[in-house]
């Protein structure tokens, strides 16, 4: 489907274009079943970031405010990327593994229930 | 022989149908070029009936007597301290997400009716658009005057149109508008006139204004009254425009039933801040969301669109959705906002014990399972003096641009993820309606303004979160934002009733 439109070539550039973020591309990572936190984080890194960089480092901040989240257990954490199974490698930059501009990454610790084991 | 003095029925038809010309040295068309690119057919302008049948200089009249009742009683508010008998500081906070998030949508609507009221070939529509736009320039100044008295005694209200053009949550309500305003002719009136004033507008306007009686408002509650039969003119105009355009040709139907299945989850999405604002913001509870969601959609609305039937009409798209939302949107949405209290331009709180309990008591399937547990994580960091404010940006969705915080119905501990992929670029969404939405019309999304996304291509200002808020949102950092507890608003309010004022 394509919008009705008065003007006969209705295009525009895409808003949120890879181009647009000074060199950075927006990677949003989210941990399943852990609502503590809204919604999954929108970061901004440039894509030579490695998996072990954005893991340890930029998504460290945030998370760790959870109480659960020094419990993880990253050897046996699983993720998604894009909704598909993936495994990362930590040494490898995002690019390099397909993590691409606006990709979604989440992680899944079943042992880990969430704050009362409810979710949260 | 034309009579000295018209009778009241060809009084209307001359300053309403008898305004209108036929053009004998122009092309029609040329005259109104909107009118057919949406692919609506109308074979007989004259079919119209018009919903107001009011003239002008009756309706001057009538304005001029309401608005005159309603100063009197701003004066009396004011002169009388009125903001005084609100029932806590806190209500005050519901009036700045009105302010800033509701009130310049009654301006946007004022522009889109005046855009369309120029549009339409029939006089009869013309006539009627254009009264609206002038009820909802109306409306907002009205508003503003209310409000502006809370504005002497409480932070948060004094930037009100700078804020709605920028600030990240006030993305939510404007592009809604927006994106109805840069629709054609047809799709706005049924996106507003329809959608939102006839199907869904009696959940925004009961909640605000039962919400100001019971919280002691007198200058809401007042405006309330007085925008009442304006509301009910514009609820006429909804449903005119829907049963003419379904009646003028067999074709229009679909199309109709695709801009229903689009607003109608539009419009959902806009409702989570008043479902939270009813649940949580009002310290006097008029009724719970998903009881105001039954009575003045699912039993209201239900009807409307059983009578709809017979010209082809069907429920809008994911209503069923809703009907297990009624339950969860309200939580998830204050929650949004009080983990990134520091973000918004009013201020929120944990809510108190008992107001815990009502929440239980109104929600028995979900509240304690799935809610409670937030609200004891966020009392225990508050005690150890650690308020829970999130530390990062959130995901947003691209069609309604609230944050990703919605779950997936059915597994409630799960935030929903849903996405598309458009010439190459990756798009997200909060839910199977959103993403509907944008697969339908991608080209107009594509354009989306998110504030998360604009933040990080350096266009709103600040290098960090705090100078966007307080340079580029103009908000004034620890007064407008963060906890209630401890804020400014809360000290003078204490103050006043210390002083027995209040």
């Amino acid at each position: 489907m394509s919008v009705v439109a008065i003007t006969p070539d209705y295009k525009f550039e895409a808003k949120d274009r890879f181009e647009n973020f000074h060199g950075n591309q927006i990677v949003y990572v989210g941990w399943d079943h852990h609502l503590m936190f809204c919604s999954a984080f929108a970061y901004p890194v440039p894509p030579a970031t490695t998996f072990k960089e954005l893991r340890d480092g930029v998504m460290q901040e945030a998370f760790e405010m959870h109480p659960e989240y020094s419990k993880v257990n990253w050897e046996t954490a699983t993720w998604l990327l894009d909704n598909k199974p993936f495994e990362p490698q930590l040494d490898k930059s995002l690019q390099e593994q397909g993590i691409g501009h606006k990709s979604l990454l989440r992680f899944q610790t079943p042992e880990l229930k969430g704050y009362k084991n409810a979710g949260v | 022989m034309v009579a000295k003095k018209l009778n009241l029925k060809d009084k209307y038809r001359a300053l309403t149908r008898d305004l209108d010309w036929d053009y004998d040295y122009s092309d029609r068309k040329k005259a109104f070029p909107y009118e057919e690119f949406e692919g609506i057919k109308i074979t007989d302008w004259s079919k119209w009936e018009d919903p107001f049948r009011l003239t002008m200089d009756a309706y001057w009249k009538y304005q001029a007597e309401k608005e005159k009742k309603l100063y009197a009683i701003f004066d009396a508010f004011s002169q009388n301290n009125g903001h005084l008998n609100v029932t806590d500081a806190r209500y005050v906070n519901a009036i700045k997400v009105f302010l800033t998030g509701v009130s310049p949508l009654e301006y946007q609507a004022f522009q889109g009716y005046a855009h369309v009221g120029r549009q339409f070939g029939g006089a009869g529509a013309r006539v009627a658009c254009q009264m609206q736009s002038i009820d909802e320039l109306r409306h907002v100044q009205t508003q503003v005057h209310a409000m502006s008295h809370y504005n002497k005694f409480f932070d948060g209200f004094q930037d009100w149109t700078h804020m709605h053009d920028r600030v990240w949550y006030l993305s939510v309500p404007k592009s809604f508008f927006d994106d109805a305003r840069s629709a054609g002719p047809f799709e706005f009136l049924i996106a507003i006139s329809f959608s939102f004033e006839y199907v869904l507008t009696n959940l925004l306007f009961v909640p605000f204004m039962s919400g100001a009686a019971h919280n002691g408002d007198m200058a809401t509650c007042t405006f309330g009254f007085s925008a009442q039969s304006d509301e009910a003119r514009h609820m006429t105009l909804g449903l005119e425009i829907i049963k003419f355009l379904l009646e003028q040709h067999e074709d229009n139907v679909p199309i109709v039933q695709k801009w229903i299945d689009k607003w109608f989850w539009r419009g959902t999405r806009l409702l989570a801040i008043v479902a939270m604002m009813m649940d949580y913001m009002l310290p006097n509870k008029v009724m719970s969301w998903k009881e105001a969601w039954e009575v003045y959609f699912e039993d209201a609305g239900g009807a409307l669109f059983k009578d709809l039937a017979r010209y082809g009409i069907r429920m809008p798209k994911f209503v069923e959705t809703t009907a297990k939302e009624k339950e969860h949107i309200s939580h998830q949405a204050w929650w949004i906002f009080y983990t990134h209290g520091h973000a918004a331009g009013f201020h929120t709180w944990i809510p108190s014990d008992e107001e815990l309990d009502w929440l239980s008591e109104k929600y028995p399937d979900t509240f304690d399972k799935y809610y409670r547990p937030r609200w004891e994580l966020a009392k225990e960091m508050e005690a150890r003096g650690e308020r829970f404010y999130t530390k990062a940006l959130p995901q947003l969705c691209t069609t309604c641009q609230i944050p990703m915080g919605f779950t997936e119905m059915d597994n409630p501990t799960q935030i929903a993820y849903r996405s598309s992929d458009y010439e190459g670029e990756k798009y997200h969404f909060c839910s199977d309606g959103c993403k509907h939405i944008f697969d339908q019309e991608p080209e107009k999304y594509v354009q989306s303004w998110l504030p998360v996304h604009q933040i990080y291509q350096g266009n709103c200002g600040g290098a960090n979160v705090e100078e966007v808020l307080r340079d580029y949102y103009k908000m004034n950092l620890g007064e407008d934002n963060m906890d209630f507890k401890g804020s400014s608003d809360e000290k003078r309010w204490n103050e006043w009733k210390r002083k027995g004022v209040a």
